[in-house]
Protein backbone atom coordinates (compact mmCIF):
# COMPACT_ATOMS: atom_id res chain seq x y z
CA UNK A 1 0.00 0.00 0.00
CA UNK A 2 1.22 3.45 -0.78
CA UNK A 3 0.15 6.79 0.56
CA UNK A 4 -2.20 8.66 -1.77
CA UNK A 5 -3.05 11.66 0.33
CA UNK A 6 -0.58 13.08 2.80
CA UNK A 7 -1.52 16.22 4.73
CA UNK A 8 0.81 17.76 7.34
CA UNK A 9 -0.16 20.64 9.65
CA UNK A 10 -2.66 21.84 7.07
CA UNK A 11 -4.23 25.24 7.75
CA UNK A 12 -6.80 27.23 5.85
CA UNK A 13 -8.16 30.64 6.77
CA UNK A 14 -10.79 32.35 4.63
CA UNK A 15 -10.75 36.14 4.54
CA UNK A 16 -14.37 37.23 4.63
CA UNK A 17 -16.13 40.55 5.13
CA UNK A 18 -16.80 39.54 8.73
CA UNK A 19 -13.12 38.93 9.35
CA UNK A 20 -11.02 35.79 8.98
CA UNK A 21 -12.67 32.37 9.32
CA UNK A 22 -10.44 29.54 10.47
CA UNK A 23 -11.83 26.71 8.33
CA UNK A 24 -9.07 24.13 8.80
CA UNK A 25 -6.56 23.96 11.61
CA UNK A 26 -3.62 21.65 12.06
CA UNK A 27 -4.85 18.81 9.86
CA UNK A 28 -2.64 15.71 9.77
CA UNK A 29 -3.94 12.86 7.69
CA UNK A 30 -2.66 10.04 5.54
CA UNK A 31 -4.86 8.06 3.18
CA UNK A 32 -3.56 4.91 1.54
CA UNK A 33 -4.39 3.31 -1.79
CA UNK A 34 -7.70 1.49 -1.85
CA UNK A 35 -8.97 2.91 1.43
CA UNK A 36 -12.50 4.18 1.96
CA UNK A 37 -12.13 7.16 4.28
CA UNK A 38 -15.10 9.17 5.54
CA UNK A 39 -15.01 12.68 7.00
CA UNK A 40 -17.82 13.16 9.49
CA UNK A 41 -18.75 16.14 11.58
CA UNK A 42 -21.32 18.90 12.02
CA UNK A 43 -21.66 21.68 9.46
CA UNK A 44 -18.82 24.18 9.73
CA UNK A 45 -16.25 21.54 10.75
CA UNK A 46 -14.37 21.94 7.46
CA UNK A 47 -15.01 18.45 6.08
CA UNK A 48 -16.07 19.75 2.69
CA UNK A 49 -13.26 22.32 2.72
CA UNK A 50 -10.72 19.57 3.36
CA UNK A 51 -12.08 17.58 0.44
CA UNK A 52 -11.89 20.68 -1.73
CA UNK A 53 -8.27 21.23 -0.70
CA UNK A 54 -7.47 17.66 -1.78
CA UNK A 55 -9.23 18.39 -5.09
CA UNK A 56 -7.33 21.69 -5.53
CA UNK A 57 -10.59 23.63 -5.47
CA UNK A 58 -9.26 25.56 -2.42
CA UNK A 59 -5.68 26.50 -1.61
CA UNK A 60 -4.43 25.88 1.92
CA UNK A 61 -2.87 28.86 3.72
CA UNK A 62 -0.46 26.78 5.76
CA UNK A 63 1.13 23.33 6.00
CA UNK A 64 1.75 20.90 3.19
CA UNK A 65 -0.36 18.40 1.30
CA UNK A 66 0.50 15.96 -1.42
CA UNK A 67 -1.82 13.90 -3.59
CA UNK A 68 -0.30 10.93 -5.41
CA UNK A 69 3.09 12.23 -4.32
CA UNK A 70 2.64 15.58 -6.06
CA UNK A 71 0.83 18.84 -5.24
CA UNK A 72 -2.97 18.84 -5.45
CA UNK A 73 -2.76 21.11 -8.47
CA UNK A 74 -0.47 18.74 -10.36
CA UNK A 75 -2.73 15.87 -9.34
CA UNK A 76 -5.74 17.75 -10.68
CA UNK A 77 -3.94 18.51 -13.94
CA UNK A 78 -3.09 14.80 -14.17
CA UNK A 79 -6.80 14.06 -13.62
CA UNK A 80 -6.12 11.94 -10.60
CA UNK A 81 -9.62 12.08 -9.17
CA UNK A 82 -13.31 12.14 -10.02
CA UNK A 83 -15.41 14.50 -7.93
CA UNK A 84 -19.03 13.92 -6.94
CA UNK A 85 -20.93 16.91 -5.58
CA UNK A 86 -23.80 17.21 -3.10
CA UNK A 87 -26.19 17.64 -6.00
CA UNK A 88 -25.88 15.50 -9.12
CA UNK A 89 -24.85 18.67 -11.02
CA UNK A 90 -25.69 17.09 -14.36
CA UNK A 91 -25.85 19.57 -17.25
CA UNK A 92 -29.58 19.79 -18.02
CA UNK A 93 -29.07 20.28 -21.77
CA UNK A 94 -27.08 17.07 -22.09
CA UNK A 95 -28.52 13.57 -22.04
CA UNK A 96 -27.23 11.14 -19.43
CA UNK A 97 -24.86 9.74 -22.04
CA UNK A 98 -23.84 13.28 -22.96
CA UNK A 99 -23.09 14.10 -19.33
CA UNK A 100 -20.84 11.08 -18.92
CA UNK A 101 -19.20 12.02 -22.18
CA UNK A 102 -18.43 15.55 -20.88
CA UNK A 103 -15.13 14.88 -19.07
CA UNK A 104 -14.08 12.56 -21.90
CA UNK A 105 -14.70 15.31 -24.46
CA UNK A 106 -12.74 17.78 -22.36
CA UNK A 107 -9.89 15.30 -22.23
CA UNK A 108 -9.95 14.79 -25.98
CA UNK A 109 -10.93 11.12 -26.07
CA UNK A 110 -12.12 9.81 -29.44
CA UNK A 111 -15.81 9.35 -30.18
CA UNK A 112 -15.65 5.58 -30.47
CA UNK A 113 -13.81 5.27 -27.18
CA UNK A 114 -16.28 7.64 -25.53
CA UNK A 115 -19.22 5.50 -26.63
CA UNK A 116 -17.56 2.44 -25.13
CA UNK A 117 -16.75 4.21 -21.85
CA UNK A 118 -20.31 5.57 -21.58
CA UNK A 119 -21.71 2.07 -22.03
CA UNK A 120 -19.28 0.56 -19.54
CA UNK A 121 -19.85 3.17 -16.82
CA UNK A 122 -23.63 3.21 -17.20
CA UNK A 123 -23.54 -0.53 -16.67
CA UNK A 124 -21.36 -0.04 -13.59
CA UNK A 125 -24.05 2.11 -11.93
CA UNK A 126 -26.97 0.04 -13.27
CA UNK A 127 -28.23 2.69 -15.66
CA UNK A 128 -27.89 0.75 -18.90
CA UNK A 129 -30.40 2.00 -21.45
CA UNK A 130 -30.76 5.47 -19.94
CA UNK A 131 -28.08 7.19 -22.03
CA UNK A 132 -30.62 8.96 -24.30
CA UNK A 133 -32.70 10.32 -21.38
CA UNK A 134 -32.38 13.85 -20.09
CA UNK A 135 -31.55 14.35 -16.39
CA UNK A 136 -35.04 15.60 -15.46
CA UNK A 137 -36.47 12.31 -16.70
CA UNK A 138 -34.58 10.45 -13.95
CA UNK A 139 -35.23 10.24 -10.20
CA UNK A 140 -32.85 11.94 -7.77
CA UNK A 141 -31.10 8.67 -6.93
CA UNK A 142 -30.63 7.77 -10.58
CA UNK A 143 -29.26 11.24 -11.29
CA UNK A 144 -26.70 10.84 -8.52
CA UNK A 145 -25.73 7.43 -9.91
CA UNK A 146 -25.26 9.05 -13.31
CA UNK A 147 -23.02 11.65 -11.71
CA UNK A 148 -20.94 8.85 -10.13
CA UNK A 149 -20.67 7.23 -13.55
CA UNK A 150 -19.47 10.59 -14.88
CA UNK A 151 -16.83 10.84 -12.15
CA UNK A 152 -15.62 7.32 -12.92
CA UNK A 153 -15.76 7.62 -16.71
CA UNK A 154 -12.12 8.60 -17.21
CA UNK A 155 -10.95 5.97 -14.73
CA UNK A 156 -9.31 8.16 -12.09
CA UNK A 157 -7.43 6.53 -9.19
CA UNK A 158 -9.47 8.33 -6.64
CA UNK A 159 -13.12 9.19 -6.04
CA UNK A 160 -13.85 12.31 -3.96
CA UNK A 161 -17.46 12.44 -2.81
CA UNK A 162 -18.99 15.43 -1.04
CA UNK A 163 -22.17 14.31 0.76
CA UNK A 164 -23.33 12.66 -2.46
CA UNK A 165 -26.46 11.12 -0.95
CA UNK A 166 -27.32 13.94 1.46
CA UNK A 167 -30.29 15.13 -0.55
CA UNK A 168 -31.84 11.69 -1.03
CA UNK A 169 -34.40 9.89 1.09
CA UNK A 170 -33.26 7.11 3.39
CA UNK A 171 -34.53 4.21 1.32
CA UNK A 172 -32.73 5.41 -1.79
CA UNK A 173 -29.69 6.24 0.29
CA UNK A 174 -29.48 2.69 1.73
CA UNK A 175 -29.72 1.27 -1.73
CA UNK A 176 -27.01 3.56 -3.11
CA UNK A 177 -24.75 2.83 -0.13
CA UNK A 178 -24.90 -0.85 -0.97
CA UNK A 179 -24.21 -0.15 -4.62
CA UNK A 180 -21.32 2.13 -3.77
CA UNK A 181 -19.72 -0.60 -1.66
CA UNK A 182 -19.98 -3.06 -4.55
CA UNK A 183 -18.54 -0.47 -6.88
CA UNK A 184 -15.66 0.15 -4.51
CA UNK A 185 -14.94 -3.58 -4.23
CA UNK A 186 -15.10 -3.90 -8.01
CA UNK A 187 -12.94 -0.91 -8.95
CA UNK A 188 -10.49 -0.87 -6.02
CA UNK A 189 -10.44 2.90 -6.08
CA UNK A 190 -9.47 5.08 -3.15
CA UNK A 191 -12.62 6.84 -1.93
CA UNK A 192 -12.77 9.94 0.25
CA UNK A 193 -16.33 10.47 1.36
CA UNK A 194 -17.86 13.41 3.22
CA UNK A 195 -21.02 12.73 5.20
CA UNK A 196 -22.97 13.85 8.24
CA UNK A 197 -24.64 10.50 8.74
CA UNK A 198 -23.08 8.19 11.35
CA UNK A 199 -24.63 4.94 10.01
CA UNK A 200 -23.54 5.83 6.49
CA UNK A 201 -19.96 6.48 7.59
CA UNK A 202 -19.73 3.28 9.63
CA UNK A 203 -21.36 1.18 6.94
CA UNK A 204 -19.10 2.36 4.13
CA UNK A 205 -15.72 3.20 5.56
CA UNK A 206 -12.46 1.53 6.43
CA UNK A 207 -11.57 4.59 8.49
CA UNK A 208 -13.69 7.40 9.86
CA UNK A 209 -12.22 10.85 10.41
CA UNK A 210 -14.25 12.61 13.13
CA UNK A 211 -14.00 16.37 12.75
CA UNK A 212 -15.06 19.20 15.03
CA UNK A 213 -15.90 22.82 14.34
CA UNK A 214 -14.49 26.29 15.13
CA UNK A 215 -11.77 25.93 14.05
CA UNK A 216 -12.27 22.92 11.76
CA UNK A 217 -9.93 20.17 12.96
CA UNK A 218 -9.57 16.42 13.20
CA UNK A 219 -10.77 15.20 16.56
CA UNK A 220 -10.18 11.50 16.16
CA UNK A 221 -9.60 8.88 13.51
CA UNK A 222 -11.52 5.63 14.07
CA UNK A 223 -10.64 2.34 12.39
CA UNK A 224 -13.72 0.68 11.05
CA UNK A 225 -13.28 -2.50 9.17
CA UNK A 226 -16.41 -4.59 9.12
CA UNK A 227 -15.03 -6.91 6.45
CA UNK A 228 -15.59 -7.11 2.76
CA UNK A 229 -19.08 -8.55 2.83
CA UNK A 230 -21.38 -5.96 4.30
CA UNK A 231 -25.10 -6.50 3.83
CA UNK A 232 -27.42 -3.75 5.10
CA UNK A 233 -28.33 -6.00 8.09
CA UNK A 234 -24.83 -5.54 9.45
CA UNK A 235 -26.10 -2.31 10.93
CA UNK A 236 -27.94 -4.31 13.60
CA UNK A 237 -24.80 -6.14 14.77
CA UNK A 238 -23.01 -5.26 18.03
CA UNK A 239 -19.73 -4.52 16.18
CA UNK A 240 -21.45 -1.97 14.00
CA UNK A 241 -23.27 -0.36 16.92
CA UNK A 242 -20.09 -0.18 18.92
CA UNK A 243 -18.24 1.74 16.21
CA UNK A 244 -21.26 3.99 15.73
CA UNK A 245 -21.22 4.65 19.48
CA UNK A 246 -17.51 5.46 19.29
CA UNK A 247 -18.13 7.96 16.48
CA UNK A 248 -20.98 9.58 18.39
CA UNK A 249 -18.81 9.83 21.48
CA UNK A 250 -16.04 11.42 19.39
CA UNK A 251 -18.47 13.95 17.99
CA UNK A 252 -19.69 14.78 21.49
CA UNK A 253 -16.14 15.28 22.80
CA UNK A 254 -15.49 17.52 19.78
CA UNK A 255 -18.39 19.72 20.95
CA UNK A 256 -20.41 18.84 17.89
CA UNK A 257 -23.61 18.72 19.90
CA UNK A 258 -23.04 22.05 21.67
CA UNK A 259 -25.36 24.88 20.83
CA UNK B 1 -60.68 22.39 -12.26
CA UNK B 2 -61.87 19.97 -14.87
CA UNK B 3 -59.47 19.47 -17.73
CA UNK B 4 -60.86 20.69 -21.03
CA UNK B 5 -59.73 19.15 -24.25
CA UNK B 6 -59.40 19.97 -27.96
CA UNK B 7 -61.51 22.69 -29.51
CA UNK B 8 -63.36 23.35 -26.30
CA UNK B 9 -60.07 23.97 -24.45
CA UNK B 10 -58.85 26.27 -27.23
CA UNK B 11 -62.10 28.21 -27.05
CA UNK B 12 -62.23 28.59 -23.28
CA UNK B 13 -58.52 28.99 -22.53
CA UNK B 14 -57.36 31.11 -25.46
CA UNK B 15 -60.14 32.56 -27.58
CA UNK B 16 -62.51 33.59 -24.83
CA UNK B 17 -60.12 35.67 -22.72
CA UNK B 18 -58.39 37.23 -25.73
CA UNK B 19 -61.69 37.83 -27.49
CA UNK B 20 -63.17 39.50 -24.43
CA UNK B 21 -60.28 41.95 -24.23
CA UNK B 22 -60.45 42.68 -27.96
CA UNK B 23 -64.22 43.27 -27.77
CA UNK B 24 -63.75 45.59 -24.80
CA UNK B 25 -61.05 47.57 -26.63
CA UNK B 26 -63.24 47.88 -29.73
CA UNK B 27 -66.14 49.24 -27.68
CA UNK B 28 -63.78 51.70 -26.01
CA UNK B 29 -62.34 52.69 -29.40
CA UNK B 30 -65.81 53.32 -30.88
CA UNK B 31 -66.77 55.36 -27.80
CA UNK B 32 -63.74 57.59 -28.11
CA UNK B 33 -64.16 57.91 -31.89
CA UNK B 34 -67.69 59.27 -31.37
CA UNK B 35 -66.60 61.52 -28.54
CA UNK B 36 -63.57 62.98 -30.30
CA UNK B 37 -65.14 63.37 -33.74
CA UNK B 38 -68.43 64.89 -32.48
CA UNK B 39 -67.19 68.53 -32.03
CA UNK B 40 -66.40 68.78 -35.76
CA UNK B 41 -69.87 67.54 -36.70
CA UNK B 42 -71.54 69.96 -34.27
CA UNK B 43 -69.47 72.79 -35.74
CA UNK B 44 -70.54 71.88 -39.25
CA UNK B 45 -74.15 71.74 -38.21
CA UNK B 46 -73.88 75.09 -36.42
CA UNK B 47 -72.29 76.71 -39.45
CA UNK B 48 -75.04 75.43 -41.70
CA UNK B 49 -77.58 76.57 -39.11
CA UNK B 50 -79.03 73.11 -39.12
CA UNK B 51 -80.25 70.86 -36.35
CA UNK B 52 -78.60 67.47 -36.22
CA UNK B 53 -80.21 64.44 -34.64
CA UNK B 54 -78.23 62.27 -32.26
CA UNK B 55 -78.39 59.23 -34.53
CA UNK B 56 -77.26 61.28 -37.49
CA UNK B 57 -74.43 62.73 -35.37
CA UNK B 58 -73.21 59.29 -34.36
CA UNK B 59 -73.39 58.06 -37.92
CA UNK B 60 -71.39 61.03 -39.13
CA UNK B 61 -68.69 60.70 -36.48
CA UNK B 62 -67.93 57.18 -37.70
CA UNK B 63 -67.60 58.01 -41.37
CA UNK B 64 -65.52 61.18 -41.60
CA UNK B 65 -62.82 61.48 -44.25
CA UNK B 66 -60.23 62.88 -41.86
CA UNK B 67 -61.45 62.03 -38.41
CA UNK B 68 -59.54 62.95 -35.25
CA UNK B 69 -59.81 59.29 -34.34
CA UNK B 70 -60.90 56.95 -37.14
CA UNK B 71 -63.34 54.19 -36.22
CA UNK B 72 -62.08 50.58 -36.27
CA UNK B 73 -64.10 49.64 -39.34
CA UNK B 74 -62.58 52.59 -41.28
CA UNK B 75 -59.08 51.39 -40.41
CA UNK B 76 -59.98 47.80 -41.26
CA UNK B 77 -61.39 48.96 -44.60
CA UNK B 78 -58.21 50.95 -45.35
CA UNK B 79 -55.98 48.00 -44.46
CA UNK B 80 -58.04 45.71 -46.69
CA UNK B 81 -57.84 48.16 -49.58
CA UNK B 82 -54.09 48.68 -49.25
CA UNK B 83 -53.15 45.03 -48.80
CA UNK B 84 -55.50 42.67 -50.57
CA UNK B 85 -56.72 45.01 -53.30
CA UNK B 86 -53.36 46.55 -54.28
CA UNK B 87 -50.49 44.89 -56.14
CA UNK B 88 -47.67 44.38 -53.70
CA UNK B 89 -45.30 46.30 -55.96
CA UNK B 90 -47.53 49.38 -55.79
CA UNK B 91 -46.26 52.34 -53.78
CA UNK B 92 -49.68 52.43 -52.13
CA UNK B 93 -49.56 48.83 -50.95
CA UNK B 94 -49.11 48.37 -47.23
CA UNK B 95 -47.46 45.02 -47.95
CA UNK B 96 -44.78 46.80 -50.02
CA UNK B 97 -44.08 49.29 -47.24
CA UNK B 98 -44.30 46.65 -44.59
CA UNK B 99 -41.75 44.47 -46.36
CA UNK B 100 -39.27 47.36 -46.61
CA UNK B 101 -39.56 47.94 -42.88
CA UNK B 102 -39.32 44.22 -42.08
CA UNK B 103 -36.17 43.77 -44.17
CA UNK B 104 -34.29 46.56 -42.42
CA UNK B 105 -35.67 45.36 -39.07
CA UNK B 106 -34.30 41.86 -39.66
CA UNK B 107 -30.92 43.10 -40.88
CA UNK B 108 -30.62 45.43 -37.87
CA UNK B 109 -31.80 42.70 -35.51
CA UNK B 110 -29.17 40.29 -36.85
CA UNK B 111 -26.41 42.89 -36.52
CA UNK B 112 -27.59 43.97 -33.07
CA UNK B 113 -27.80 40.40 -31.79
CA UNK B 114 -24.33 39.58 -33.10
CA UNK B 115 -22.89 42.76 -31.56
CA UNK B 116 -24.68 42.12 -28.25
CA UNK B 117 -23.33 38.57 -28.03
CA UNK B 118 -19.82 39.72 -28.92
CA UNK B 119 -19.86 42.44 -26.25
CA UNK B 120 -21.22 40.02 -23.64
CA UNK B 121 -18.50 37.47 -24.39
CA UNK B 122 -15.81 40.16 -24.06
CA UNK B 123 -17.30 41.50 -20.84
CA UNK B 124 -17.61 38.09 -19.20
CA UNK B 125 -14.02 37.18 -20.02
CA UNK B 126 -12.31 40.43 -19.14
CA UNK B 127 -12.62 42.35 -15.92
CA UNK B 128 -11.12 45.43 -17.61
CA UNK B 129 -13.73 45.39 -20.36
CA UNK B 130 -16.47 44.77 -17.81
CA UNK B 131 -15.48 47.96 -16.00
CA UNK B 132 -14.84 50.02 -19.13
CA UNK B 133 -17.54 48.87 -21.59
CA UNK B 134 -20.59 48.41 -19.40
CA UNK B 135 -21.05 52.10 -18.49
CA UNK B 136 -20.88 53.06 -22.18
CA UNK B 137 -23.36 50.39 -23.14
CA UNK B 138 -25.82 51.75 -20.61
CA UNK B 139 -25.12 55.37 -21.58
CA UNK B 140 -25.75 54.54 -25.24
CA UNK B 141 -29.36 53.80 -24.42
CA UNK B 142 -29.99 57.03 -22.50
CA UNK B 143 -29.55 59.07 -25.70
CA UNK B 144 -32.99 59.54 -27.27
CA UNK B 145 -33.10 57.56 -30.50
CA UNK B 146 -35.21 60.28 -32.13
CA UNK B 147 -32.29 62.66 -31.72
CA UNK B 148 -29.60 60.35 -32.97
CA UNK B 149 -31.46 58.68 -35.85
CA UNK B 150 -31.51 61.69 -38.24
CA UNK B 151 -27.81 62.27 -37.59
CA UNK B 152 -26.92 58.69 -38.48
CA UNK B 153 -28.99 58.93 -41.67
CA UNK B 154 -27.49 62.31 -42.65
CA UNK B 155 -23.90 61.34 -41.87
CA UNK B 156 -24.16 58.06 -43.77
CA UNK B 157 -25.85 59.80 -46.69
CA UNK B 158 -22.87 62.14 -46.85
CA UNK B 159 -20.59 59.14 -47.41
CA UNK B 160 -23.02 57.71 -49.94
CA UNK B 161 -24.51 55.01 -47.79
CA UNK B 162 -28.26 55.03 -48.08
CA UNK B 163 -31.21 52.70 -48.27
CA UNK B 164 -31.41 49.66 -46.05
CA UNK B 165 -28.16 49.92 -44.10
CA UNK B 166 -28.60 53.23 -42.23
CA UNK B 167 -32.02 52.15 -40.98
CA UNK B 168 -30.68 48.75 -40.03
CA UNK B 169 -27.89 50.47 -38.08
CA UNK B 170 -30.46 52.32 -35.99
CA UNK B 171 -32.23 49.01 -35.34
CA UNK B 172 -28.91 47.47 -34.38
CA UNK B 173 -28.13 50.42 -32.10
CA UNK B 174 -31.33 49.73 -30.17
CA UNK B 175 -31.36 45.94 -30.26
CA UNK B 176 -27.79 45.15 -29.21
CA UNK B 177 -28.53 46.44 -25.72
CA UNK B 178 -30.99 43.85 -24.38
CA UNK B 179 -28.93 41.09 -25.98
CA UNK B 180 -25.68 42.33 -24.41
CA UNK B 181 -27.23 42.71 -20.95
CA UNK B 182 -29.13 39.42 -21.17
CA UNK B 183 -26.11 37.50 -22.40
CA UNK B 184 -23.81 38.88 -19.73
CA UNK B 185 -26.27 37.55 -17.20
CA UNK B 186 -26.69 34.29 -19.14
CA UNK B 187 -22.98 33.61 -19.55
CA UNK B 188 -22.56 34.19 -15.83
CA UNK B 189 -25.51 31.98 -14.91
CA UNK B 190 -23.77 28.59 -14.53
CA UNK B 191 -23.68 27.74 -10.86
CA UNK B 192 -20.49 27.25 -8.92
CA UNK B 193 -20.80 23.46 -8.88
CA UNK B 194 -20.93 23.29 -12.69
CA UNK B 195 -17.89 25.55 -12.92
CA UNK B 196 -16.01 23.57 -10.27
CA UNK B 197 -16.76 20.41 -12.20
CA UNK B 198 -15.05 21.85 -15.29
CA UNK B 199 -12.13 22.84 -13.08
CA UNK B 200 -11.74 19.26 -11.82
CA UNK B 201 -11.48 18.18 -15.48
CA UNK B 202 -8.82 20.84 -16.04
CA UNK B 203 -10.96 22.27 -18.87
CA UNK B 204 -9.62 25.19 -20.91
CA UNK B 205 -11.38 28.57 -21.05
CA UNK B 206 -12.81 27.87 -24.46
CA UNK B 207 -14.07 24.44 -23.34
CA UNK B 208 -15.78 26.06 -20.35
CA UNK B 209 -17.31 28.57 -22.74
CA UNK B 210 -18.62 26.18 -25.37
CA UNK B 211 -19.60 23.31 -23.09
CA UNK B 212 -20.98 25.27 -20.15
CA UNK B 213 -21.39 29.04 -20.47
CA UNK B 214 -22.90 29.12 -23.94
CA UNK B 215 -25.55 26.41 -23.41
CA UNK B 216 -26.47 27.95 -20.03
CA UNK B 217 -26.97 31.32 -21.72
CA UNK B 218 -29.30 30.08 -24.47
CA UNK B 219 -32.55 30.68 -22.54
CA UNK B 220 -31.34 34.20 -21.69
CA UNK B 221 -30.43 34.78 -25.33
CA UNK B 222 -33.94 34.01 -26.55
CA UNK B 223 -35.60 36.15 -23.89
CA UNK B 224 -33.42 39.11 -24.90
CA UNK B 225 -33.96 38.42 -28.59
CA UNK B 226 -37.72 38.73 -28.11
CA UNK B 227 -37.23 42.24 -26.72
CA UNK B 228 -34.57 43.01 -29.33
CA UNK B 229 -36.69 42.09 -32.34
CA UNK B 230 -39.53 44.33 -31.16
CA UNK B 231 -37.29 47.36 -30.64
CA UNK B 232 -35.53 46.63 -33.93
CA UNK B 233 -38.87 47.31 -35.56
CA UNK B 234 -39.20 50.58 -33.64
CA UNK B 235 -35.68 51.48 -34.77
CA UNK B 236 -36.48 50.77 -38.41
CA UNK B 237 -39.65 52.86 -38.29
CA UNK B 238 -37.84 55.75 -36.58
CA UNK B 239 -35.10 55.42 -39.20
CA UNK B 240 -37.64 55.84 -41.97
CA UNK B 241 -38.94 59.16 -40.69
CA UNK B 242 -35.98 61.38 -41.65
CA UNK B 243 -35.23 59.67 -44.97
CA UNK B 244 -37.68 61.92 -46.73
CA UNK B 245 -40.45 59.43 -46.21
CA UNK B 246 -39.78 57.42 -49.35
CA UNK B 247 -40.90 53.98 -48.30
CA UNK B 248 -41.66 51.84 -45.29
CA UNK B 249 -44.24 51.90 -42.49
CA UNK B 250 -42.48 54.94 -40.99
CA UNK B 251 -42.94 56.75 -44.31
CA UNK B 252 -46.65 55.89 -44.28
CA UNK B 253 -46.90 57.40 -40.81
CA UNK B 254 -45.10 60.55 -41.92
CA UNK B 255 -47.01 61.12 -45.18
CA UNK B 256 -50.19 60.38 -43.31
CA UNK B 257 -49.45 63.14 -40.83
CA UNK B 258 -48.35 65.58 -43.61
CA UNK B 259 -51.73 65.29 -45.27
CA UNK B 260 -53.87 64.74 -42.22
CA UNK B 261 -54.68 61.20 -43.34
CA UNK B 262 -55.44 59.83 -39.92
CA UNK B 263 -56.92 56.64 -41.35
CA UNK B 264 -53.63 55.96 -43.16
CA UNK B 265 -51.66 56.65 -39.96
CA UNK B 266 -53.77 54.25 -37.96
CA UNK B 267 -53.62 51.51 -40.54
CA UNK B 268 -49.82 51.84 -40.64
CA UNK B 269 -49.79 51.69 -36.82
CA UNK B 270 -51.92 48.55 -36.79
CA UNK B 271 -49.72 47.03 -39.50
CA UNK B 272 -46.61 47.78 -37.40
CA UNK B 273 -48.23 46.16 -34.36
CA UNK B 274 -49.10 43.06 -36.37
CA UNK B 275 -45.56 42.85 -37.76
CA UNK B 276 -44.13 43.18 -34.23
CA UNK B 277 -46.43 40.45 -32.94
CA UNK B 278 -45.47 38.14 -35.81
CA UNK B 279 -41.74 38.73 -35.31
CA UNK B 280 -41.88 38.15 -31.55
CA UNK B 281 -43.96 35.01 -32.12
CA UNK B 282 -41.41 33.73 -34.63
CA UNK B 283 -38.53 34.23 -32.19
CA UNK B 284 -40.60 32.48 -29.54
CA UNK B 285 -41.25 29.58 -31.89
CA UNK B 286 -37.55 29.16 -32.67
CA UNK B 287 -36.83 29.40 -28.94
CA UNK B 288 -39.30 26.60 -28.20
CA UNK B 289 -37.83 24.35 -30.86
CA UNK B 290 -34.25 24.93 -29.71
CA UNK B 291 -35.11 24.49 -26.02
CA UNK B 292 -36.98 21.30 -26.79
CA UNK B 293 -33.96 19.95 -28.65
CA UNK B 294 -31.74 20.87 -25.72
CA UNK B 295 -34.06 18.97 -23.40
CA UNK B 296 -34.78 22.10 -21.39
CA UNK B 297 -38.55 21.96 -21.99
CA UNK B 298 -40.41 19.14 -20.33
Amino acid sequence: MSVVIDAKDLDLTFQTNDGPVHALSNINLQVETGEFVSFIGPSGCGKTTLLRVIADLEKPTGGTISVNGVSPEQARLARAYGYVFQAAALYPWRTIGGNISLPLEVMGISKAERAELIRKNLELVNLTGFDKKFPWQLSGGMQQRASIARALSFDPDMLLMDEPFGALDEIVRDHLNEQLLKLWAQTKKTVVFVTHSIPEAVFLSTRIVVMSPRPGRIHEIIDCNLGDDRPLDIRETPEFLEIAQQVREGLRQGHSYDD
Amino acid sequence: MQQRRGISSFFFDRLLPVGTVVAFLLVLWYGFAMLLNAPFERDQAARANAEISTSQLIQNTLSQDRPVLPAPHQVADEIWKTTALKKITSKRSLVYHGWITISSTLLGFAMGTALGILLAVLIVHSRVLDKSLMPWIITSQTIPILAIAPMIIVVLNAVNISGLLPKALISAYLSFFPVAVGMVKGLRSPDLMHLDLMRTYNASRSQVFWKLRWPSAVPFLFTSMKVAVAISLVGAIVGELPTGAVAGLGARLLTGSYYGQTIQIWSALIAAAVVAAVLVTLVDLVSRIVMKRMGMVR
